[in-house]
């Protein structure tokens, strides 16, 4: 194996052998605390631009396979682990871990000291790096960290989403749900048109008129990439939708549809990734263990009332590791969102029912033919 | 949710003797429990029969019975008691079947109180073969097809439905006791009917083969408010046909995707929702074919379980802690996480390091059993390991297992590999070191791919895994995402500059050293010792550094000392740990022969090592200097002689006398030891035991029917201090770990004691001990023998304690640390008004295949205590803790050696006075009608049906009282005592146990028995403290 070594943005270097692609990789470097589930973490469009250390201490352990994709891209641009593993051996692998990660392109490193690396991130906040062969001296590598654009502020959404309109169509028992697609995944699909609803992405530049247009019984507001504060063209056509038909977002999709109503964005010092925190419904007190890959959040706090410009808004899950809001929904509007990933994919199943919920919402507002 | 503010008194009940299947996992999970309540304010009444546990220290609970754990024996405490509630989900299957029994019995609706943590309903959902798989086919989940029979005619129907090979499981036993795979139809006879007489039921559930697949285990807590978090997945390394107690097992799990893993997380809290735990921890076990997907729900335990205590250690969730805390009412999200202090504990740990969990297997104890691992569990401890990776972890685990001998590595390796066998994975290694593929292996192992190719891998690269800088890391249940408070470190290996995560303040440090795996000879009493230096190096204002590698424990409690090493102990790992910490000093007097055999390597570079200096350990160990050193203080001792080779040992022999006790030197619990009566047999030992060349062998004369007596005692290089002297109830010859002792002695004189007492101090001062030190005599007549002296902590020091009500661990701690004896104003005859009989506990019943004899090789895995006014009703406590409960009426058999039919006469008398119908071998029978006695004659063995083991199975007999014959013949001795272990009929194999059996017979007649808590008896009652 050849050398390679992590550098951040503040001159820390961690060293670690090369795998997957050749690198170099530059992007912002935050972590999951997730145990299983790499392959659909590093396709997961949430983590574009993103070097993604797994905290797990062993990473590519079943191999990789088309199943396990939750899009049709790697979209995480680098890899950083503590120990890879590249085996084909699994019952469902059809390609080692690090052979899958070559031909997509996702220079991976191993044999990092990743919690070194967490604990770092921990205590100074996400920050931009990159992944380097051993040969790249490290002012070279520093100057490429430099050219590379802060998180903060960037609209990624445009990056991922489709050029062109595109359909999956469930058994159709269910609605027609339209989405704008900031960076759509497999398993949310899935959720859909399991439950017989049809689901239209739309590139996310789309216009509220154009959406109506597509005769739309619920929108649903797609996770993604980036800075929510940066996309206000989807901000304002959301704004625009929002009472029209049910609404519900997940993730970016919360973080838009909170600015569409007038609440603000902020950047957490290191986000939330990973598949066990605590998640609290404040409704029924029952607690979901939830997948997170966030890196920004909505403003509030627990108890304090939400005015928005659509009218009163109720705080219905927050998140028991921090306190920040996971969860919103518009008392006067039909319209409502979560922070977390009740699709899983990675992650725990315990919040699978607000997709339930979404389309008995829809089909209470307009019965379904 | 909060606190039940209805609640004031709760009954704990603790799970008894260690066991095989129920171990020192239960004080830790117990002891939680306890502090715990306390804390929260609530009156807490224990009671748990087994003295050498923590939990039943009396500032763990208000009012502490070391009682019978017997539902009519808890009855009484609940009548005295009136507890509100009773939790009875952290000590075991034990506890789980009490509550079950005194519901059904009436006795808890009759005095009002409640069960918390688990319902009867849910109990027996869980635990009820045929309604766990009806709960599981209404959630919608798979079990392997079974069927349950209660006689061989039910089971064949399953044969003939199933066929080949079948899994058969006894309903409520623990560990799988008395269950087995069957492969052959006449397995399958066998294994149905063994498992028939162990279910307390009666009832075995047989189920379709799910041999190979991958075994799996989560761990779920759920609360009153339905929340439910999945702690912790462990995988077994060993598909399923091994028992997970003694499987190899990984913790998180390895080999699964997310989406099956997801699955499996799904289906592990539909279980528990499905059996309605309502609050508290359980265990649910999967078998899943990961090729097809497939998921069969095996089993799930509706309380804290082993499985969990290992959860609790590998991830920092402290699970019978919360449980405890979520059967008094609070939420999960009401409690918070220890280790980060800032979150709740309402979470899912995630880890970034591996762990791995070894048995401890003690086959050479028991020549002749099966010693094939299958569905009965039979390991008597296990290690666990924490790396980075899993090659780490999977290398630091086999290091930490302390093998007395490294297995041998001969033969059609790959054949041997059919089979599970203790020593598998060193036969796998070895293989692959010599070439073997992992298609070869997997053919023969089922074994997942994933773990074949890691083995393989640091088997033939074993230095890829020990790359990198050593650096102590955090186990902080959240991979860094949060900072942790709790400091409980492992080491990793990482690439430099690898930093430590220790955190520390300026105080000075004192190093504890564990005693390791539990096994037979070291279990849980040197844990207790260790838990208690720690205790008192805090007391002391010193930080308390725990090293041990054991997750049984209560010494592994990250709560236990102030800063814990989950490192193996070997000197090479412990002189690391030295390094980061610099320690005042190390205490390796108290975890028996696993950090004494570290002392000298530990002083050579220069470690301060606190108390008796390791030169006079070796003064005692070594036979030669310390005869000189009697010989110097006039004390008596059996003859001996030290041999090297087999040679020389048959030469010393006739010098030494027989019979002889004949071992290797340096010996752990007797192992190995026999007793010899002839050159014949000494021959025969040494050529069995492969004594060649130079290793040393003692000999030491045996005294026949003499009174063997333990001393505990403490000694500050000035003063002694006699804790506890204890007569054994059998006559020297058995192991003291496996005899009976009684604390005073109940016939011992004034004088004798006297002497005793100087013969003790004199030791101590001569070899120079400061802290603990045991010394075992003999005493034939008027005279005393000095047999050996242990300047360390004793098996017995527990017991004494408990039975004193002064904790000599911590008593001898302080003096370690500096103080005199003199400050401490210490009574010079601590025992009280009260007898206290510690009794052992022995698995033969786990061993099919071997002898249920005592003797020098000592085979007990745990003990109980008896406390009663006399010694008669203390004895007859202890037998019926130890599950050997005395008949009150029926008919005794007894079989003697030939010297001992003038004593089994006496006993005879007795019995027959008590309305015993008396049924005995030819040469006893006609001893006893000599006397007077009538005594009916039954066959032996070889005399033709109906013979003595007809007899006894046939249920003919409720007492045994048979002794050895010397020499040879003993078939059918052994024929005798298995047949009697298999019903349960009480089995002694010495006279004086059949007088003390007597005895206690007679005092159990008079009435039922008193219980008083610990706390009365010392005179200490009133409200517990919080333990530190």
């Amino acid at each position: 194996m050849t050398g390679a070594y992590v550098l951040l943005e503040d001159g820390v270097r961690f060293d670690g052998e090369a795998c997957g692609a050749p690198g170099p990789a530059i992007g912002e470097v935050v972590f999951t605390t997730g145990m299983s589930g790499y392959q659909e973490s590093v396709t997961d469009p949430s983590f574009h631009a993103q070097l993604l250390t797994f905290t797990a201490p062993m990473v590519g352990n079943y191999g990789a396979s088309d199943a396990a994709m939750e899009s049709a891209w790697a979209h995480a641009r680098g890899a950083i682990m503590r120990e890879a593993v590249n085996a084909a051996d699994a019952p469902s692998a059809e390609l080692g871990w690090l052979d899958w990660l070559r031909e997509r392109g996702v220079p991976g490193i191993t044999g990092v000291d990743t919690r070194a690396l967490v604990r770092h991130i921990r205590d100074a906040g996400s920050m931009l790096g990159g992944i380097f062969p051993a040969a790249v001296e490290e002012e070279e590598a520093r100057r490429l960290i430099a050219a590379e654009p802060p998180m903060t502020g960037r609209d990624l959404a445009r990056e991922v989403t489709p050029a062109a309109p595109k359909v999956y169509a469930g058994d159709g028992s269910g609605p027609r749900i339209v989405a704008l697609d900031t960076g759509i995944k497999a398993s949310i699909i899935r959720n859909f048109t399991g439950r017989g609803a049809t689901l239209e992405l739309l590139p996310c530049t789309t216009s509220a008129e154009e959406v109506l247009a597509r005769g739309a019984d619920g929108i649903f507001l797609v996770p993604g990439p980036g800075d929510p504060a940066a996309m206000g063209y989807l901000v304002d056509t959301v704004r625009a939708l929002i009472g029209r038909t049910p609404v519900f977002g997940i993730c970016l999709g919360h973080q838009i549809l909170s600015q569409a109503v007038g609440l603000e964005t902020f950047k957490l010092p290191f986000g939330h990734r990973g598949g066990n925190h605590p998640v609290k419904d404040v409704r029924t007190g029952r607690i979901a263990i939830t997948s997170q890959n966030h890196g920004f959040a909505v403003r509030g706090e627990a108890g304090v009332p939400l005015e928005t410009d659509f009218g009163e808004a109720m705080l219905t899950h927050v998140n028991l590791y921090d306190g920040t809001i996971e969860g919103i929904r518009l008392l006067e509007v039909p319209a409502g969102c979560v922070q977390y990933h009740p699709e899983a994919g990675p992650g725990p199943h315990d919040s699978l029912g607000l997709f339930d919920e979404f389309i008995e919402e829809i089909e209470a507002a307009s019965p379904h033919a | 949710m909060p606190r039940r503010d209805d609640l004031s008194k709760i009954l704990v009940l603790g799970s008894g003797p260690i066991v095989i299947g129920q171990a020192a996992e239960f004080d830790y999970s117990g002891a939680q429990a306890c502090k715990v309540l306390l804390e929260e304010g609530y009156d807490v009444v224990l009671q748990n029969s087994n003295p050498a546990t923590i939990m039943t220290d009396p500032e763990f609970a208000t009012a502490t019975y070391v009682e019978p754990l017997l539902p009519e024996v808890v009855a009484r405490v609940i009548e005295r008691e009136r507890p509100d509630a009773l939790l009875p989900t952290l000590g075991g299957q034990t506890a789980l079947n009490l509550a079950k029994a005194l519901y059904e019995d009436g006795t808890l609706a009759r005095f009002g109180v409640e069960l918390i943590g688990a319902t009867y309903e849910a109990i027996c959902r869980a635990e009820d073969r045929e309604a766990f798989d009806a709960t599981m086919r209404a959630a919608g989940l798979r079990t392997a097809r079974n069927t349950i029979a209660t006689d061989l005619s039910q089971a064949r129907v399953a044969l003939e439905a199933f066929g080949l090979p079948l899994i058969v499981r006894p309903a409520f036993t623990l560990g799988g006791r008395g269950g087995g795979i069957a492969r052959t139809e006449e397995e399958f006879q066998q294994v149905v009917a063994r498992g028939l007489a162990a279910s307390p039921i009666g009832q075995v559930l047989i189920d379709e083969s799910v041999l190979g697949w991958g075994e799996f285990e989560l761990e779920v807590m759920r609360d009153g408010a339905d929340n439910v978090v999945v702690v912790c997945s462990i995988e077994n390394v060993d598909p399923m046909g091994v028992h997970t107690g003694d499987s190899v097992t990984v913790a998180p799990q390895m080999s699964l995707t997310d989406r099956q893993y997801q699955k499996l997380r799904d289906q592990a809290i539909a279980v528990i929702r499905a059996v309605g735990v309502e609050t508290g921890g359980s265990n649910v076990q999967f078998a899943v074919n990961p090729a097809t997907d497939e998921i069969v729900v095996i089993e799930m335990n509706p309380r804290v379980s082993r499985s969990s205590a290992l959860a609790s250690k590998a991830t920092g969730f402290p699970i019978a802690k919360i449980a405890a805390r979520l059967a008094v009412g609070y939420r999960l999200d009401e409690i918070p996480n220890d280790i980060t202090k800032r979150t709740p504990a309402s979470f899912e740990p995630a880890i970034d390091y591996v762990v791995v969990k070894w048995p401890r297997f003690a086959f050479e104890k028991f020549p002749g059993v099966d010693d094939r691992l299958s569905t009965h569990m039979k390991s008597v401890g296990e290690v666990m390991a924490i790396g980075r990776t899993f090659k780490q972890a999977f290398a630091k685990a086999m290091r930490s297992r302390e093998l007395d001998a490294p297995p041998a590595l001969g033969g059609d390796l790959l054949a041997r590999l059919e089979v599970p066998a203790a020593d598998r994975f060193d036969v796998l290694l070895e293989a692959f070191r010599r070439g073997a593929s992992e298609a070869d292996v997997r053919a023969r192992t089922s074994i997942d791919p994933w773990f074949l190719r890691e083995l393989r891998e640091l088997a033939v690269d074993p230095e890829a895994a020990e790359r990198g800088v050593r650096t102590y890391r955090a186990v902080d249940t959240c991979a860094a995402e949060f900072e942790a408070e709790t400091p409980y470190y492992y080491s990793a290996l990482e690439r430099p500059p690898a930093r430590h995560e220790i955190v520390r303040g300026d105080r000075p440090s004192v190093m504890i050293l564990g005693s390791g795996p539990n096994r037979i000879g070291q279990g849980i009493e040197f844990d207790y010792c260790c838990v208690h230096a720690a205790m008192t190096v805090r007391e002391a204002d010193r930080d308390a550094v725990m090293v041990n590698c054991n997750p049984e424990t209560v010494s592994t409690d990250y709560d236990t000392s102030d800063r814990l090493y989950f490192e193996p102990l070997t000197l090479d790992d412990v002189l690391a740990i030295v390094e980061v910490e610099r320690p005042e000093g190390v205490i390796v007097q108290f975890g028996g022969q696993t950090p004494l055999k570290l002392a000298a390597g530990l002083a050579q570079p220069g470690v301060p090592l606190l108390g008796t200096s390791p030169e006079a350990i070796d003064l005692a160990e070594d036979r030669g200097r310390f005869g000189a050193l009697l010989d110097g203080l006039a004390l008596k001792a059996p003859p001996y002689a030290t041999a090297h080779g087999a040679a020389a040992a048959l030469a010393a022999a006739p010098g030494v006398g027989f019979p002889l006790l004949v071992r290797p030197s340096y010996v752990l619990g007797g192992r190995a030891m026999e007793l010899v009566y002839s050159t014949d047999a000494l021959a025969d030992y040494l050529a069995r035991t492969g004594a060649n060349g130079g290793r040393e062998i003692f000999l030491d004369r045996f005294l026949e029917n003499a009174i063997e007596v333990d001393v505990d005692a403490i000694c500050d290089g000035e003063d002694v201090w006699i804790g506890g002297i204890m007569q054994h109830v059998e006559e020297a010859g058995i192991h003291s770990g496996d005899s009976a002792c009684v604390l005073p002695p109940h016939s011992l004189g004034g004088e004798m004691l006297r002497e005793i007492r100087a013969a003790t101090r004199a030791i101590a001062l001569e070899l120079g001990v400061v802290g603990l030190l045991n010394v075992q005599y003999g005493v034939l007549g008027d005279d005393l023998y000095v047999i050996e002296a242990n300047p360390r902590a004793s098996r017995t020091v527990p017991f004494v304690s408990k039975a004193t009500g002064l904790p000599l661990a911590k008593l001898a701690c302080r003096v370690m640390l500096g103080e005199k004896l003199e400050a401490m104003d210490l009574p010079d005859d601590p025992c009280g008004d009260h007898v206290s009989v510690k009794e052992a506990v022995l698995p033969f019943d786990r061993f099919a295949g071997t002898d249920a004899l005592l003797g020098p090789e000592m085979r007990s895995t745990g003990e109980v205590m008896g406390v009663a006014p006399d010694f008669p009703a203390a004895f007859a406590k202890a037998q019926a803790a130890a599950g050997a409960r005395l008949p009150q009426g029926g008919t005794a058999f007894l079989s003697v050696t030939d010297s001992d039919k003038p004593a089994v006469v006496g006993v005879a008398v007795q019995l027959h006075d008590l309305g015993f119908r008396i049924v005995a071998t030819r040469g006893t029978a006609a001893a006893i009608s000599r006397m007077g006695i009538p005594a009916e004659r039954l066959n032996k063995l070889g005399e033709g049906s109906p013979h003595v083991v007809d007899e006894i199975e046939r249920g003919g007999v409720e007492l045994v009282i048979n002794t050895p014959t010397g020499t040879a013949a003993r078939a059918d001795g052994y024929e005798i005592r298995r047949a009697a272990i298999a019903r349960g009929v009480p089995c002694i194999t010495t006279i004086a146990g059949g007088m003390a059996a007597a005895r206690a017979i007679a005092a159990a007649r008079q009435g039922t028995w008193e219980v008083r808590s610990l706390q009365e008896i010392h005179g200490t009652s009133g409200t517990a403290a919080v333990p530190g």
